[in-house]
């Protein structure tokens, strides 16, 4: 089992190659490693599905010294969308740099901060304690602005500086929160923080602190403001890094957070003061789903549009953690509290999954109509329809996983959080994702319609596009369409009680 | 795994394999193309016959099955009441697209037109074959979206508007479809289509969440069904190329809602369960003001294919008729009306399609006089318009006959003055049309360009694409009142289906 | 009162300041030094930890995470000074307008899509 070490490793060791090498090779070489981590991560999966989680104590000290590498269900989904979207973002980004000089020398760059990127996500699925997960999350967060600041041009240094002030300010908030929460417990492993977590104003403040940090990187809706502008700003493989993955590490950490180290706080054990903050979280989501959603409508450029989606998007993930703060006994019918803290979960980690793979796609394809009619105003996009056929088809599957329609990812994430709301007796979070599937109907659309428009004037010459970036491109939507048909296997690695323990016993039917 | 198991997977996969290949084709490969299309039609009316053989003669069950992993199975089957729909669309996509052929010969973009026009038929018999609520859901939404593109096709404003005003009709009601099925599969658990329904074998059902469970499931399928007031989206749906307003109408998207609403009524909720809840009633008011609404409407207008549609709306709830109405020979009669007004409908879209392709006739005072001119077509649309009002031995009025009589069996005798009044509307909106076309003289001469392009065809009306279709549904609809009594006649299948589904699966 | 909690008291007080200065300060320079302050405090809190069992012997754990800590901080305070300055070669702007006014996000609200 050491090779779960080099989940973290190998990245690393891409970035410092790309870094020391020089011209064509350093494309070949990063899709080298992209594909030596993927064959990692897929490497785990038996693992994990046999034992149900995974520790490592690297250098043989044990938890309160030493730094631990732990991986259960959960981890592993995000760790294989990583590598599962990194490596075709990866085959694409090959074609988007070779396009011309510029992009030339963005692409030089852009290997090494991206593989560093990467080791820092799957490190933060990998870290079991509070404060390495702090370190990974400020890898991540410098990288990704890296990343947004590739292309120099004056809007993304803005926005990157925006995004990069937020992020520090997030990650200075969490570690606040650390070192209470080490003032208070003495631990800063997540299992043993869980085991003994008791109630006073040192942990209290500690998870407030925690958790505002981790929404402000998550990007819910009022902390916001910076995601918009990075991730349209950002060259077209960056923003889909940025809005698949990158915004997703933060949630996760937030998940453990709230399930494993706070669960004395969140669940019903604990008091019920009057607003929950499972609640208020899940309000917040709401907003953010209806709000996001309602300006991804009123954008007229493809890849804003594409990024007020994300925001929207991001809002769904957010209301698992008010389903599952009611108590047991309010669910009704015949399905009883676990089938529903399990249809929750599976609905959270299928958004994750299917958001990720179709975000991806999206901004892959607007990367490939921006490349070929020179700009991403949607006006311009007249007999697309006509012309790029296989681009005009991702948008729409991928759309079609974000409106959540089958058959794609999106159906069954939206199918189970529905089934969550309406068995546990919330109707009123049935009501937020359907309409927020309406509006996000409205901006797919949109964009479609757009396409159907013929051209007035002589047709301007498109630029050709190579086929590697179409083609990844339509992959992550087709991929995003097909996982839908299987649900089975996520839901027995995933966590079915409330306290976001994996099930030990092997095929619990939800 | 034998082909009870491959069979339906084929019938389901001959269009769609079709689409996408066509999706893939150069522009101007429209041999291909056409070869194409023609095979996988081919290939799927031979399965649904092939199915039809093994179910009605020896009692083969097809079924696909397998899980999804999410409390349901996606499940095909294959029962009498699907194959009566299956049949008729893959018939009746055989013959639209040899005339969508001729019809958008030369126009652009064929490629994604046949591409999204396969899979419109591939989601229609999905539909059909769906063995649970939540396959048929999945293939429901699925036509949604792929009827989008070919509404808008043209690409014109009014084309983009038509198709938002679709999308949001149809989007919106998606949605509450969507949590009419969610919350029952969360209140009965998984369960499949079975004749006689399912739900009254609940014991502890809750009767107010039934009934408002029931009321999200008719919503969910009224937009497609076109019921009152949902029915806004389908005249406006009519600047579409004529092919489409014929698949709209007749085979794919409007049989669909109804089909829906058969199988809520007959096969989830039971007609008795659901006259026992006193679901019905309320079901069976929105019907009947469908079908007067829609005749009354379709005598106000001029345009002929909006006038076709405000009939569509009022036809199509003959079928849901039969499902409210108690006497189970309205159920034999609204099953017979699925498959009649399919092949009517369908003849009098490829009329109106000929009409305006070859004398750019699009209204209904353009139509004086054009009998003379064009007997062949003109025949064909009397045939139909006569089938629709319901005149004797037509096969509209066969399906009438029965209503009437179950409304009688069950002691409704409201049924029966509901379908007399509608009948004398239906005459009174086809018989002036009729007359017109017939009786008046030619008032102008059609302009050059257009007489022009008819000089192609040569001696013909219209191109023999578009001929022979038209000869064919015309021929299907007289056929199926002449010979109702036969044993494999749409009404004579009904009837076994209405016999066969108490004792077959 | 220990000598843990006063140190304790003085890091919150401390990183409040910084979050103060943070929401009010327009000057890019000095988001920056509020977010280095605000640093201070949390280094502070988690030094601090390590005397919490009373100077019977000091905890190396929190020596270990300061340390982390500090090398985080100064890297990204350095890219964001970097930031900032070549945000302020491209511009020919003085740093101290903010540069998040004129928001880049042009939402015209005219809906007049097809």
């Amino acid at each position: 089992m050491t090779h779960m070490l080099w989940v973290v490793l190998l990245p690393f060791l891409g970035a410092l190659c790309c870094l020391i090498l020089r011209g064509r090779a350093v494309a070949g070489t990063g899709i080298l490693f992209s594909l030596a981590v993927l064959a990692v991560c897929t490497n785990l999966l038996p693992g994990i599905w046999t034992q149900g989680q995974i520790r490592v104590e690297l250098g043989g000290w044990a938890a309160p010294l030493g730094i631990g590498l732990h991986l259960d269900g959960l981890g592993t989904f995000f760790l294989l969308l990583t590598a599962i979207v990194g490596v075709l973002v990866g085959l694409y980004a090959a074609g988007f740099f070779a396009q011309d000089k510029k992009h030339n020398a963005m692409g030089r760059h852009f290997w090494p901060i991206w593989l560093l990127l990467w080791g820092g996500l799957n490190g933060v699925y990998l870290c079991s304690d509070v404060f390495n997960a702090y370190v990974l999350l400020e890898v991540t967060g410098l990288s990704a602005v890296g990343l947004t600041v590739l292309s120099k041009t004056t809007a993304s240094l803005v926005a990157g500086l925006r995004y990069l002030l937020a992020a520090m300010f997030a990650s200075l908030m969490y570690l606040l929160g650390v070192g209470l929460l080490y003032a208070a417990c003495g631990q800063l492993d997540f299992v043993l923080l869980g085991q003994d977590m008791t109630q006073s104003p040192a942990t209290l403040t500690a998870f407030g602190l925690m958790v505002f940090g981790l929404l402000v990187k998550t990007a819910l809706l009022p902390f916001h403001f910076w995601l918009p502008p990075a991730h349209s700003s950002a060259p077209a493989p960056v923003s889909a890094i940025l809005s698949a993955l990158v915004v997703k590490a933060s949630f996760f950490l937030l998940l453990r957070i709230w399930f494993t180290v706070f669960p004395a706080l969140t669940g019903q054990a604990g008091s019920s003061p009057v607003l929950p903050p499972g609640l208020f979280l899940g309000l917040l989501g709401g907003l953010a789903v209806l709000w996001g959603s309602l300006q991804a409508v009123r954008q007229i450029r493809l890849k804003l549009l594409i990024a007020y989606s994300t925001v929207g998007q991001l809002g769904y993930l957010f209301l698992i953690f008010a389903l599952l703060s009611v108590s047991h006994g309010a669910g009704g019918g015949p399905s009883g509290a676990t089938d529903w803290t399990a249809m929750a979960w599976t609905g959270t980690v299928f958004h994750v999954f299917s958001h990720g793979l179709a975000k991806a796609a999206l901004f892959l394809a607007a990367g490939c109509l921006a490349l070929a009619m020179g700009t991403d105003d949607l006006n311009a996009m007249r007999n697309i329809a006509g012309r790029m056929p296989v681009i005009t088809f991702t948008l729409a599957m991928a759309g079609v996983s974000l409106m959540g329609l089958p058959p794609s990812a999106g159906f069954v994430a939206k199918w189970m959080l529905l089934r969550a709301a309406l068995a546990s007796g919330q109707w009123w979070w049935a009501v937020v994702i359907i309409l927020g599937g309406l509006l996000t109907a409205a901006y797919v659309f949109k964009i479609l319609a757009y396409t159907f428009v013929p051209s007035q004037d002589e047709t301007v010459p498109l630029r050709p596009v190579p086929p590697a970036m179409t083609l990844t491109a339509l992959a992550l939507a087709l991929l995003c369409a097909v996982s839908g048909f299987r649900a089975e296997e996520v839901i027995a690695l995933l966590p079915h009680g409330l306290d976001g323990s994996p099930l030990s016993a092997q095929g619990g039917s939800p | 795994m034998s082909m009870t198991f491959w069979l339906p997977l084929i019938v389901l996969s001959s269009s769609l394999v079709t689409g996408l290949i066509i999706f893939v084709l150069p522009e101007e490969r429209s041999r291909v193309r056409t070869m194409l299309n023609m095979a996988g039609a081919t290939v799927k009316v031979a399965g649904v016959f092939l199915m039809a053989w093994g179910l009605l003669a020896h009692g083969i069950a097809y079924e696909v099955r397998f899980t999804m992993g999410l409390g349901f199975d996606f499940l095909l089957r294959v029962d009498l009441l699907s194959l009566a729909f299956v049949s008729l669309s893959s018939n009746l996509w055989f013959l639209t697209t040899l005339y969508a052929v001729g019809y958008l010969e030369g126009s652009e973009n064929r490629s994604r037109f046949f591409g999204f026009f396969s899979l419109c038929v591939t989601a229609s018999t999905g539909v059909a074959l769906a063995g649970n609520l939540i396959t048929f859901f999945i293939f429901y939404e699925f036509l949604t979206l792929v009827t989008y593109p070919l509404v808008v096709h043209k690409g014109t404003p009014q084309a983009l508007a038509a198709g938002r005003t679709y999308l949001w009709y149809a989007m919106s009601v998606g949605a509450v479809l969507l949590v009419g099925v969610v919350w029952l599969q969360a209140l009965a658990g998984p369960f499949d289509f079975v004749s006689g329904g399912v739900l009254h074998a609940m014991e502890h059902a809750p009767r107010q969440e039934l009934t408002v469970i029931f009321a999200l499931l008719i919503i969910g399928l009224s937009v497609k069904s076109a019921l009152v007031p949902l029915h806004g989206w389908l005249p406006a749906a009519m600047v579409a190329p004529a092919p489409v307003s014929a698949l709209l109408h007749a085979v794919a998207v409007v049989k669909a809602g109804a089909f829906g609403v058969l199988r809520v009524v007959l096969d989830v909720y039971g007609k008795d369960h659901a006259a026992a809840l006193g679901l019905l009633t309320p079901l069976a008011v929105v019907v009947v003001a469908t079908i007067i609404f829609g005749s009354l409407r379709a005598l106000m207008q001029n345009d002929l294919k909006r006038r076709l549609a405000y009939s569509t709306v009022s036809q199509v709830s003959y079928i849901a008729l039969g499902a409210v109405v108690l006497g189970p020979l309205a159920t034999v009669g609204g099953l017979a009306h699925l498959v009649h007004q399919g092949i009517m409908k369908i003849t009098l879209f490829f009329c109106a399609g000929i009409l305006a392709e070859s004398r750019g006739i699009h209204r209904i005072d353009q139509m004086d006089g054009v009998g003379r001119a064009m007997p062949l077509t003109m025949t064909l649309f009397t045939i139909a318009s006569l089938g629709m009002i319901g005149v004797p031995p037509m096969a509209g009025f066969v399906s009438k006959w029965y209503l009437a009589q179950g409304g009688i069996q069950a002691g409704q005798d409201w049924v029966v003055a509901v379908l007399a009044t509608s009948s004398l509307l239906n005459a009174a909106y086809f018989l002036p049309m009729l007359h017109a076309a017939w009786f008046k003289p030619l008032p102008f001469k059609p302009d050059p360009e257009t007489l022009s392009r008819g000089i192609v065809h040569g001696r013909l009306e219209a191109p023999w694409t578009l001929l022979v279709p038209t000869l064919a549904t015309a021929l299907f609809s007289l056929a199926a009142g002449m010979f109702a009594g036969w044993e494999w006649s749409p009404l004579g299948v009904a009837e076994k289906i209405f016999a066969g589904r108490g004792s077959m699966p | 009162m220990t000598t843990f909690h006063l140190y304790s008291f003085a890091a919150m007080l401390l990183a409040a300041l910084g979050v103060y200065g943070l929401i009010t300060r327009r000057h890019l320079l000095r988001k920056v030094m509020a977010l280095n302050i605000i640093a201070g405090g949390a280094f502070l809190l988690l030094i601090s930890t390590a005397y919490r069992n009373q100077g019977a012997f000091p905890d190396p754990v929190p020596h270990a995470m300061v340390l982390t800590g500090i090398v985080v901080a100064i890297s990204a305070t350095g890219f964001a000074l970097a930031l900032i300055q070549r945000i302020q070669k491209q511009l020919g702007q003085r740093p101290d307008q903010e540069a998040g006014d004129e928001n880049p996000d042009q939402t015209e609200t005219s809906r007049s899509g097809p």
